[in-house]
């Protein structure tokens, strides 16, 4: 098996010079050919591309937000940003770092990868999932554009009824949160059906549900989250809008409405929601450990169905966020015996990716680095976790900053870490070249102090008795000093996130050529060249086992194709559908009922031209 | 022992910093021991209710730091151990192991288990009916202040809440605007304060918390849930004292001492009942009804003033007659200049401000 990784690292080597990435992402007529070609393209390659790159500009608002709130919060009693700038600061980051980052940077990945490690040419609806990104992107910047008029959301990321009612929030704000959600969310919804599809339709032949890569298998799950769990808080997002825009009263107390009904929704979509941000990250270092450690994932079908199971039992936990709000003792004792139940999956998926790395050859590379980060740091938070899980122990803790504490811990330290394991590892794929590994190694070790420091000290506040979403707090509270190195470790945390985007960047153009398998790895996507043509294959593989590039006699697809493939054509339709969409729900700002009907008549204009429109043209 | 002297020394030296970096915060911790923690939730020995959440929250700490234990000693072992050599052999293909597999699950099922079931014992014993001879008090949340009523005794407060030592409370609380959530975490865990859906007789919105203080004392707490641009800023206080002390307190609580005739005092109650104060603000024994802010009934005993957030000085005092939006974004109370909660700016002289903080402090 050696000489396979040593042959596979090498025979594809000359690959960069005949299409690297500079070649393959540029149109040769031109800046504005080359920006016309991306608008209208549905290779999701190039959509994947689009997709990480958003999310990385959201990431950069987003910790700027986190960093402002530290400053806030670095002494007692400050007054760097008031009350009102704090409530958008941390109603924003929190949104953004959820709808706008860990999902949407997820789905780059899903984009890119899956279909490379399913053997197949695109997926199963290409110009749907041009659709699925323009809607995302024009949703998530009319989102921000609320900071242009000042008047971003401020109801927290939960915006729990009824202080979202006109009669509490009576500005643009919340306006700008429930139209910007429901924009997104279609567009999760259009990407679940997608890659649900493409996973069940586009495998390679010979390539069996149990023989697909673990992030594949974790992408099939969150899609199928996904798909279940958008339609709740897209009810939720409609009786709240229908509340606003419309004057019904479906969260107003005073007219018999019940504000704890849209806690019950948030949350049956919401801790769904937490497995969507955390399964992806999960396969991805499913699939990095085995290939630095060259041996096949320890108990593959306990680690797919432990994901399967978490899918399902996710859905039954969702009261565990209100434990405080007074569901009595019965409803209290069945959440609690549902949370624990899930932590055993959990458990058992740290356990097996300890089994993958007992008895290898562990190489650390930034890719590993990280893989073994998340099992470390997630171990911490899903403990943690544990604690307010017990329901009399979360009556101190909820809505403390050890609840802070712990979600940074299975958010950044988990999904997070897990998505920097990706992009080490995908990224010579994606560009033909290797990231630095100085400086990812740089970027590991400054992330491992900055997060710990920022994100454990905050544990302590709130076990002291810090509320979260508090705009400041009394020196007398005696947790000064936590806070201070909070805001000490948020910066080095900042830096190190600066080092991980020139890392990026600069890989891009100094970056060593990488070769079609740098790593050794046994999946599909490594069998052809990197970056992969517009066309991934130039034959369809034929798979016969778990790992068909550690099979021996494995070969690499880096021949020219004996007839150019018919690939789908570009189309400006879903670019413009999108807009038509966005349009439609901005409009209803207006609350004048027939105006958001002009942006639903264009929208309608924009999907029959699409639908006449051939989806293979000549 | 491991991979050869010289690596091992470097992969144990590396070993030491992972260590001293993770130990870092513990240090940070332990450099803040000498403090005062009028909020901690780990020192809650003041009731039954916080010493009842602490033993459950000690008995699940241990088992996560047990399971932490396992799971980082096994992993640094195994990223020690095998570590890649150059021209070692080809790892061995294992693909898994039934045995391993069962054991770990039924290991963490057990765990989970044992976690469980004082749990769940937990929340039935911290939400037991009160009793029939328990204090009620009535809990009310608003944007951003509380209100306390004592219906047996006929009692309105706000912002703190005074309660017997040694005699069971049964706390039914609900909210006039947003939902809130009542939180003194030295005397036990929180609950929210959910706005009635109908009326407060038999509404099922209506939470409720109960336990007995055990130790007299002045305890601190505040909202714990997001409740507009204040919520960082609504404080309160529980008074806990003798029977004695709460049944003198009561008393006094049912009626007003006057000020003296002529005195600053006095020109204050005027300026006060002339002005838009009473629109919002009752005295119980005076004209002043209002129901939209905190009562002001013996103003004078209070420690602080704000909802928990200055101290009661006559200084700070006259400063929130002044402009209260100076300290409270969003507070619903007019200013000497700004309007606020509706309310015109009462345009009081600074002689008029001092006068009014004089007979309100003088509400003892």
């Amino acid at each position: 098996m050696a000489d396979n990784i040593a042959s596979a690292g090498t025979s594809a080597n000359g690959d960069l010079e005949g299409h690297g990435a500079a070649a393959l992402y540029t149109d040769p007529r031109g800046l504005g050919a080359t920006i016309w070609s991306w608008i209208t393209t549905v290779d999701h390659k190039r959509i994947g591309i689009m997709y990480g790159t958003a999310a990385l500009f959201f990431l950069l608002i987003g910790g700027i937000e986190a960093l402002l709130m530290r400053i806030q919060l670095a002494v007692p009693e400050n007054d760097f940003v008031g009350a009102e700038t704090f409530n958008q600061l941390f109603t924003m980051h929190g949104t953004t770092m959820i709808f706008l980052v860990a999902m949407p940077m997820a789905v780059a990945f899903f984009n890119y990868i899956v279909p490379l490690q399913i053997g197949a040419r695109d997926v199963a609806f290409p110009r749907l999932n041009a659709l699925s990104f323009w809607i995302f992107l024009f949703g998530g910047l009319y989102l921000n554009s609320s900071f242009l008029f000042g008047a971003a959301p401020n109801a927290s990321w939960v915006a729990y009824a009824n202080l979202t009612s006109t009669q509490f929030s009576p500005g643009p704000n919340v306006d700008f949160w429930v139209i910007g959600l429901s924009i997104v969310g279609v567009s999760s919804l259009i990407g679940a059906i997608n890659f649900i599809t493409t996973i069940i339709n586009l495998r390679a032949p010979g390539l069996t549900l149990m023989r697909l890569p673990l992030f594949t298998w974790m992408t099939f799950v969150t899609s199928w989250i996904l798909a279940t769990a958008i339609p709740v808080i897209a009810v939720a997002l409609i009786f709240l809008a229908a509340d606003r825009f419309f004057g019904t009263n479906f969260f107003v107390p005073i007219a018999g409405g019940d504000p704890i009904l849209w806690q019950h929704l948030f949350w049956i979509f919401g801790h769904p929601e937490v497995y969507i941000l955390i399964l992806p990250s999960f396969g991805i270092i499913s699939d990095v450990i085995p290939t630095f450690s060259r041996k096949p994932l320890f108990g593959y079908p306990v680690v797919v169905y432990a994901g399967i199971l978490i899918g399902f039992i996710g859905w039954g936990v969702w009261s565990h966020h209100m434990f405080t709000s007074g569901l009595g003792p019965i409803a209290d004792s069945f959440f609690v015996a549902s949370t624990m139940i899930i932590a055993i999956p959990t458990g058992v998926k740290i356990f097996n990716w300890i089994g993958t790395m007992w008895g290898g050859s562990l190489r650390f590379t930034t890719a590993m680095l990280f893989a073994v980060g998340l099992v470390a740091i997630f171990t911490v938070g899903g403990l943690s976790g544990i604690m307010h899980a017990s329901a009399p122990v979360d009556l101190q803790q909820h809505d403390s900053y050890f609840v802070v504490a712990h979600f940074h811990y299975t958010i950044v330290g988990g999904a997070m870490v897990g998505l920097f394991a990706g992009f080490y590892y995908w990224y010579p794929k994606v560009t033909g070249r290797l990231m630095s590994e100085t400086l990812g190694k740089w970027h590991f070790w400054t992330f491992i102090i900055g997060f710990n420091l920022t994100f454990f000290p905050m544990h302590f506040a709130g076990l002291f008795g810090m509320p979260r979403r508090v705009f400041t707090y009394p020196a007398e509270l005696g947790v000064s000093g936590y806070n201070m190195a909070s805001t000490i470790g948020a910066f080095i945390f900042g830096l190190s996130s600066l080092l991980f985007i020139i890392n990026l960047v600069r890989s891009c153009y100094k970056g060593v050529a990488a070769g079609a398998n740098p790593w050794g790895a046994p999946s599909l996507e490594w069998s052809t060249s990197s970056p992969p043509p517009h066309y991934n294959f130039a034959e369809i593989p034929l798979v016969s086992s778990r790992e068909p590039m550690w099979a021996a006699g494995a070969l690499m697809d880096s021949h020219a194709p004996a007839e150019e493939p018919v690939m789908p054509s570009p189309s400006i339709w879903p670019i413009l559908t999108a807009l038509g969409i966005n349009l439609t729900w901005i409009l209803v700002m207006t609350r004048i009922w027939w105006v958001p009907l002009i942006g639903l008549a264009l929208t309608a204009v924009f999907i029959y031209s699409w639908a006449f429109q051939p989806a293979f043209r000549d | 022992m491991i991979d050869g002297g010289g690596s091992l020394s470097r992969h144990g030296q590396r070993f030491l910093n992972l260590i001293s970096i993770l130990a870092l915060p513990l240090a940070l911790a332990l450099a803040g021991c000498g403090q005062e923690y009028p909020q901690s939730t780990i020192d809650p020995a003041s009731s039954d209710f916080g010493p009842a959440i602490q033993d459950l929250y000690i008995t699940v700490f241990w088992w996560t730091m047990l399971i932490l234990a396992i799971v980082w000693t096994v992993l640094a072992y195994v990223l020690l151990r095998f570590r890649a050599r150059p021209g070692g052999p080809e790892p061995k293909q294992t693909r898994g192991h039934l045995g391993l597999e069962i054991g770990w699950t039924a290991g963490a099922a057990i765990v989970v288990v044992l976690i469980t079931i004082p749990t769940i014992r937990t929340v039935f014993r911290t939400q037991a009916a009160a009793s029939a001879d328990a204090l009620v008090v009535e809990v009310i949340g608003h944007q951003w202040w509380w209100e306390f009523r004592y219906p047996e005794q006929g009692v309105v407060t706000a912002n703190e809440l005074h309660l017997p030592v040694g005699q069971q409370v049964d706390l039914r609380m609900w909210s006039a605007d947003v939902i809130h959530s009542f939180w003194v975490p030295r005397l036990g865990g929180k609950r929210d304060l959910n706005p009635l859906v109908r009326d407060p007789d038999g509404s099922p919105a209506i939470n409720r918390l109960t336990f007995t203080v055990s130790e007299p004392g002045i305890y601190m707490g505040q909202c714990a849930e997001f409740c507009g641009s204040a919520h960082g800023l609504m404080g309160l206080r529980v008074v806990a004292e003798s029977d004695a002390e709460f049944e003198a307190w009561v008393q006094g609580m049912s009626a007003s001492t006057e000020p003296d005739s002529g005195s600053l005092a006095a020109q204050g109650r005027d300026v006060f009942m002339r002005s838009t104060c009473i629109a919002c603000h009752a005295i119980e024994g005076t004209n002043a009804r209002g129901a939209l802010g905190p009562s002001l009934t013996r103003f004078g005993n209070r420690t602080t003033l704000g909802a928990g957030l200055l101290e009661k000085t006559s200084d700070n005092l006259m400063a929130w007659i002044r402009n209260p939006a100076q300290f409270k974004p969003g507070v619903k109370m007019p200013g000497v200049a700004q309007e606020g909660g509706g309310f015109p700016a009462t345009g009081l002289t600074d002689e008029q401000v001092e006068a009014v903080a004089a007979y309100l402090s003088g509400l003892e």
